[in-house]
C-alpha cells in the first residue's frame, strides 16, 4: 500500500491522519507576544527620540548665538560670565580624565574580582562575597563623594607627597572613587559570563593538561568576552553619567589639565548643578545645559557604536 | 530548604515590624481649621527658611500640608510661572525672562524679602589681615586680574606674602550673582581662575582652612557655624571697615555685602486663605525663623513693608 | 617491582616509562605553579582591593553617622527646627514606593526587552541593530537628563502627572532600564541553545521555549541585572529633583497625589548645610539608606541563590 491509501484507511477506520510539520492553527498568541515584547524593546527607542527631541530644540536655539567652531575647540569654558566663552574642551577633558582614573581602578579590580568569584572562590564565599560587592554599587552617591573628599584625598596625600596638592580637589581621587563604585558593574555582569560557558569546554582543557591558570585566562575568559566587553562598557557609561562624586571631590572649577590634583568640571557636572541652580530658565546659559547634553550624546553614542562592532567581531570566533 | 524558610520568616518579620513603627510614626491630632497644600519651590539657600517657617506654622495647623521643593532659584520660578507651585523661594530677584513667562500665564506676585543676609569674606585664622576695601576686593576678583598673591593687593595693612589660593561658589548661584554685582560692578564679572566649589559650600570652609592664603565668599550662616575654623574680614564699603554681623547688616552699615533673601507668592495662591495665613505667619515670626536658620531677621521697617506687600497683593 | 629474571635494560625502562607517565599526569611543573600562584595573588589583591575599599566606606559612614543612630530617625519627620530629633520617616516612606514602583517597571520592561532581542529578533534587521544600539547609548546618559526628560514628559507634557511618586517611579525606571536589559541579554544568551533546541524539537512554541526553558535558566543572571538597577535606583537624587522631589514633607506619601521626599534627595541638602547636627543627620541619612539597600539586596539574593545552576 502507499502512504495515502494509510491515510485514507486512518480516517476511515476513526484514527487521526498522519501528523504535518507545519503548525495546525496560526498561533495568534505567539504573534501577540512577539509583538510585546517587540514593543518592550521599541520603548528604547521611543526615549531615545524624546531625549532628542528635548535636547534638539534649545540646542539649535543655542547655536543661532554661539558658533559651533568656537563650541567644539575653545579652550575656556565661563558660560556664566559677564564675559561668556563657550569652549567646550575644558569640561570634555575633565570627563575623560575621571573616565580614565575610574577605568584604571574599576578595571582590574572588577576582572580580578570576577574572574575570582567565577574560577576560584568556593562556593559558600561566593554566596557572601558577590552580594557584599553588589552593596557597593549601591551606596549613595553623595556618601562616596564626601567619603573621597574627607577620608581618600588626604590618604593619598600621604602615600603620594610628591605631587603637588593645593586645595581640597583632585580629580585624581575623584576618578579613584567612582571607579570603585562601578566595580560590581564588571565583577558581577562578567562573574555572571564567565560562570555561564559550560563547563565541557573546561573540562576538556584540563584533560589536555592545562593548569587552572591556563584555563581561566585562556579558555573562560575568551569565551565569555562579550558579557565581559558588555560589563565594561555599561560601566564605563556609568562613570561618564556619574554627577555628585565628581561634584562633591573634583569641584567645579573647567580647568583644562591633565594634573590628577587639579580641580576640574566634567559635562554631567555642569549640566546637574546649572539644571539645579539659580540660572533662569530660557536663558543662553540655561540652554547651555542642552547643547552640552547633545554633545554627551553624541560622544557615548560614538563609544557604543565602537564597542559594538568589537564585540560582534570576538563573539563571532567563539560561538 | 528549611533553613532558608527561617531566615526569611526572620527577614519578613524584621522588615514588617519597620514598616509598622514608620508607617505610624506620624502625629494624628486635628488643631486649627485650616486645610490644604501649600507647595514652596526654588533656592537651596532659601529652603531652610522656608521648612523653618513651615514647621512652626504645621505646628500650629496640623491639617495645612506645606512642602519646600529645591529645584534652583531658577527651576522653582519655571514651575512657579507653570503655576505648578504656589510660592516660590529665591536668592536672587526675578530675571526678565522669568517676569515674561509668569507674565504669559497671568501669574501676578510680588518680591517679599523674609530675612537678610551678608555675605562673608572668610580668610585662614593665620592671616593677619583683618579688613579689606571693596575696590582692593575688585583689584582681587575682578575679570581678568592676574593677582596672584596677597603681597600684590595695593594698600595691604598689615603685609603679608602668601599666594592667593580662591575660592568661590558655583556660576550658576545666587551668591556669584550678587558679589560680582556688587563688588565687579556687573554681574558675572569675575575672573575665572579661581576654585569653583561646586555644590557643597562646606568645601570652602574646608579648602581656607588647609590654605593660609585662602579667600571664599559665602553666606552668613557658613561662618556663624565656622567661627573656629576660619576667620570673616571686615568690608569698607567706603565708610570704615565694618565686620559682618546682625547689627551691621541691620543697620545697613554692612555694605555692599549686605543682601536680602525672598520669597514670590502668587496674587492667584494668596486668595487661598491657607496660603494667605502662612505667608502672613512666615513674616510675622520671621526672627525665629531666621535665627533657626541661621540667617539675619529683618528690621521692623522691613518687615513692615513685607506686610504691606501682601497686603497689595491681596486686595 | 621488577621480577628478578627480567633483564637490567628492561627493569630501567620500564621505571623510565613510569616516572615519566607520573610527571606528564600530575604535578605540573615549577614554572606552571609559580604562575599559578602569582595570579591567584593578583586575583586577591583585586578582590581585597575592593572589599577594602566598601568595609572603609561603610566604616567610614557609620562613624559619621553613629551619633544620630536612634529610634527616631526612622519614626520622626524630617524638622530643620530640631534637627537632634530629625526623623526621615516620610521620605524612607517615599523612597520605598518609589522604588517599589520601579521594580514593578523594570522587570517586565527590561526582561521582555532582552528577551525580544536574544529570541526573536533577527540581528541583520537594521531596525534590531538600532534598537540595540539605542540601550547601549541609554546607559550612559545622565540621569540628570533623564530629569528633563521626566519633567517635559512625564510630569507635563502628554502623561501629565504632575509632581507625584508614580512620575517618579516612571522617570527612574527609564533611568534604569537598560542596566536590566544588558544584564537580562547576557544572561539569556548564556543559556545553552541545545536547550532551546531540544524544546523546539519536542513541538514546544518559541514563547513555551522562552518562557518555560530559557528564563528559568536565566533568572539568576537577570536578577543581578535587577539589584544593580535598584542599587541605582535607590541613591538617585538629582532628577528626583527636577521631577519633584521636595526636601521638606511632613506627611506619608501617596502614589498618585501629593508631594513626597525620598532619601538621597534628603541627604544630599542635609550634607551641604553649615549646621553640624545637620551633617551628621545626613551621615545617618546615608545609613538608614544602606540598611534598605541591603534588606531589598538580600531578598533578591537570595532569590538569586535559590535558582542558580552549573553547568
Amino acid at each position: 500500500m502507499v502512504a495515502s491509501d494509510y491515510a485514507a484507511s486512518g480516517e476511515r477506520a476513526g484514527v487521526s491522519p498522519r501528523p504535518r510539520l507545519e503548525a495546525t492553527s496560526p498561533r495568534y498568541g505567539e504573534k501577540a507576544i512577539k509583538a510585546f515584547l517587540f514593543s518592550c524593546a521599541a520603548l528604547s527607542v521611543a526615549i531615545t527620540t524624546a531625549i532628542v527631541i528635548s535636547l534638539l530644540l534649545p540646542t539649535a536655539s543655542f547655536f543661532e548665538q554661539v558658533s559651533p567652531v568656537e563650541f567644539l575647540t575653545g579652550t575656556e569654558w565661563a558660560p556664566a560670565f559677564a564675559d561668556a566663552s563657550f569652549g567646550v574642551l575644558p569640561i570634555v577633558v575633565g570627563t575623560l580624565t575621571v573616565v580614565f582614573w575610574a577605568l584604571i581602578v574599576a578595571i582590574p579590580v572588577g576582572l580580578a574580582s570576577g574572574i575570582y568569584l567565577a574560577e576560584y572562590a568556593p562556593r559558600h564565599v561566593r554566596k557572601v562575597i558577590k552580594p557584599a560587592l553588589e552593596v557597593l554599587a549601591g551606596i549613595p552617591t553623595v556618601a562616596i563623594g564626601l567619603f573621597a573628599l574627607v577620608f581618600l584625598r588626604p590618604l593619598v596625600e600621604d602615600v603620594l607627597p610628591f605631587l603637588e596638592w593645593r586645595g581640597p580637589f583632585s580629580v585624581g581621587v575623584a576618578g579613584i572613587a567612582v571607579g570603585l563604585m562601578i566595580v560590581p558593574l564588571i565583577s558581577s555582569i562578567s562573574d555572571d559570563a564567565m560562570r555561564s560557558v559550560p563547563g565541557g569546554l573546561r573540562e576538556g582543557a584540563y584533560a589536555l593538561g592545562a593548569t587552572k591558570f591556563e584555563v581561566s585566562t585562556r579558555v573562560v575568559f575568551p569565551a565569555a568576552i562579550s558579557g565581559i566587553v558588555a560589563a565594561i562598557v555599561l560601566a564605563a557609561s556609568r562613570a561618564i553619567g556619574e554627577t555628585m562624586v565628581v561634584l562633591l571631590a573634583a569641584g567645579a572649577s573647567p580647568n583644562l589639565t591633565f594634573d590628577p590634583t587639579a580641580s576640574i568640571l566634567t559635562m554631567t557636572a555642569f549640566i546637574g548643578q546649572t539644571a539645579t541652580g539659580d540660572i533662569a530658565t530660557g536663558t543662553i546659559q540655561y540652554d547651555t545645559i542642552f547643547a552640552v547634553g547633545a554633545l554627551l550624546f553624541v560622544m557615548t553614542l560614538t563609544m557604543n557604536l565602537f564597542a559594538i562592532r568589537l564585540v560582534r567581531r570576538f563573539r563571532e570566533i567563539y560561538e | 530548604m528549611p533553613r532558608n524558610r527561617k531566615y526569611l520568616c526572620l527577614v519578613t518579620a524584621v522588615a514588617a515590624v519597620t514598616l509598622v513603627m514608620v508607617g505610624c510614626g506620624g502625629s494624628d491630632d486635628n488643631g486649627g481649621e485650616l486645610s490644604g497644600t501649600v507647595r514652596l519651590d526654588g533656592s537651596s539657600t532659601v529652603a531652610p527658611l522656608s521648612e523653618a517657617a513651615a514647621e512652626l506654622f504645621q505646628n500650629e495647623n496640623p491639617d495645612v500640608q506645606v512642602t519646600v521643593g529645591t529645584s534652583g532659584t531658577g527651576g522653582g520660578f519655571e514651575k512657579f510661572c507653570n503655576g505648578e507651585t504656589e510660592i516660590s523661594d529665591a536668592s536672587r530677584p526675578i530675571a526678565d525672562d522669568e517676569v515674561e513667562a509668569c507674565g504669559a500665564n497671568g501669574i501676578s506676585f510680588e518680591q517679599i524679602t523674609v530675612a537678610n543676609d551678608a555675605l562673608s569674606v572668610l580668610v585662614n585664622p593665620e592671616n593677619p589681615v583683618d579688613c579689606l576695601s571693596a575696590e582692593q576686593l575688585n583689584q582681587i576678583w575682578a575679570p581678568g586680574s592676574k593677582v596672584k598673591s596677597w603681597g600684590e593687593i595695593d594698600a595691604l595693612e598689615p603685609a603679608y606674602d602668601e599666594s592667593l589660593e580662591l575660592y568661590g561658589p558655583g556660576t550658576d548661584s545666587g551668591t556669584f550673582d550678587y558679589f560680582t554685582d556688587a563688588i565687579n560692578g556687573e554681574e558675572g564679572a569675575q575672573r575665572t581662575d579661581y576654585n569653583n566649589i561646586g555644590e557643597d559650600d562646606n568645601t570652602g570652609i574646608v579648602g581656607v582652612e588647609g590654605s593660609p592664603g585662602g579667600m571664599f565668599y559665602v553666606g552668613f550662616s557658613y561662618y556663624v557655624e565656622n567661627q573656629d575654623r576660619v576667620k570673616a574680614l571686615a568690608v569698607d564699603g567706603g565708610d570704615g571697615c565694618v565686620e559682618p554681623s546682625l547689627e551691621t547688616v541691620q543697620g545697613g552699615t554692612y555694605t555692599p555685602l549686605g543682601r536680602g533673601l525672598f520669597i514670590y507668592p502668587s496674587g492667584a495662591a494668596l486668595e487661598k486663605p491657607e496660603v494667605l495665613a502662612f505667608v502672613q505667619f512666615y513674616i510675622e515670626n520671621q526672627a525665629e525663623i531666621a535665627e533657626a536658620a541661621g540667617y539675619i531677621p529683618l528690621t521692623d521697617e522691613q518687615e513692615e513693608e513685607a506686610l504691606a506687600k501682601v497686603e497689595s497683593l491681596t486686595s | 617491582m621488577a621480577d628478578e629474571g627480567t633483564p637490567r635494560s628492561a627493569q630501567l625502562a620500564v621505571a623510565g616509562a613510569r616516572s615519566a607517565t607520573r610527571d606528564a599526569l600530575t604535578a605540573s611543573s615549577h614554572q606552571d605553579r609559580v604562575t599559578g600562584a602569582v595570579f591567584f595573588a593578583l586575583l586577591l589583591l583585586g578582590l581585597g582591593t575592593a572589599l577594602l575599599g566598601l568595609v572603609t566606606i561603610l566604616i567610614w559612614s557609620f562613624v559619621e553617622g553613629a551619633p544620630r543612630l536612634d529610634a527616631e530617625l526612622i519614626t520622626n519627620g524630617p524638622s530643620t527646627l530640631s534637627p537632634e530629633t530629625a526623623g526621615f520617616r516620610t521620605a524612607i516612606l517615599g523612597s520605598i514606593y518609589v522604588i517599589l514602583g520601579v521594580i514593578v517597571l523594570i522587570v517586565p520592561l527590561g526582561v521582555g526587552a532582552a528577551i525580544y532581542l536574544e529570541e526573536y529578533a533577527d540581528p541583520e534587521r537594521w531596525w534590531n541593530r538600532v534598537i540595540e544600539l539605542n540601550i547601549q547609548n541609554l546607559a550612559g546618559v545622565p540621569s540628570i537628563v533623564y530629569g528633563i526628560l521626566g519633567l517635559a514628559f512625564i510630569v507635563r507634557g502628554p502623561l501629565d502627572l504632575g509632581f507625584v511618586v508614580a512620575a517618579a517611579s516612571l522617570t527612574v525606571a527609564l533611568l534604569v532600564l537598560p542596566t536590566v536589559i544588558i544584564a537580562s541579554r547576557e544572561a539569556i544568551r548564556a543559556v545553552p541553545r541545545s536547550i532551546r533546541e531540544g524544546a523546539l524539537a519536542l513541538g514546544a512554541t518559541e514563547w513555551q521555549t522562552t518562557s518555560r526553558q530559557v528564563l528559568p535558566i536565566a533568572v539568576p543572571g537577570i536578577l543581578t541585572g535587577v539589584i544593580l538597577a535598584v542599587a541605582r535606583a535607590i541613591g538617585e537624587a538629582a532628577p528626583l529633583l527636577l521631577v519633584g522631589a521636595v526636601t521638606f514633607a511632613t506627611f506619608n506619601p501617596s502614589l498618585f497625589e501629593g508631594g513626597y521626599s525620598t532619601l538621597p534627595v534628603l541627604i544630599y541638602n542635609y550634607a551641604s548645610r553649615p549646621q553640624e547636627e545637620f551633617r551628621v543627620l545626613a551621615a545617618a541619612g546615608v545609613i538608614v539608606m544602606l540598611v534598605l539597600l541591603l534588606a531589598m539586596n538580600s531578598f533578591a539574593v537570595w532569590l538569586r541563590n535559590r535558582y542558580e545552576q552549573n553547568w
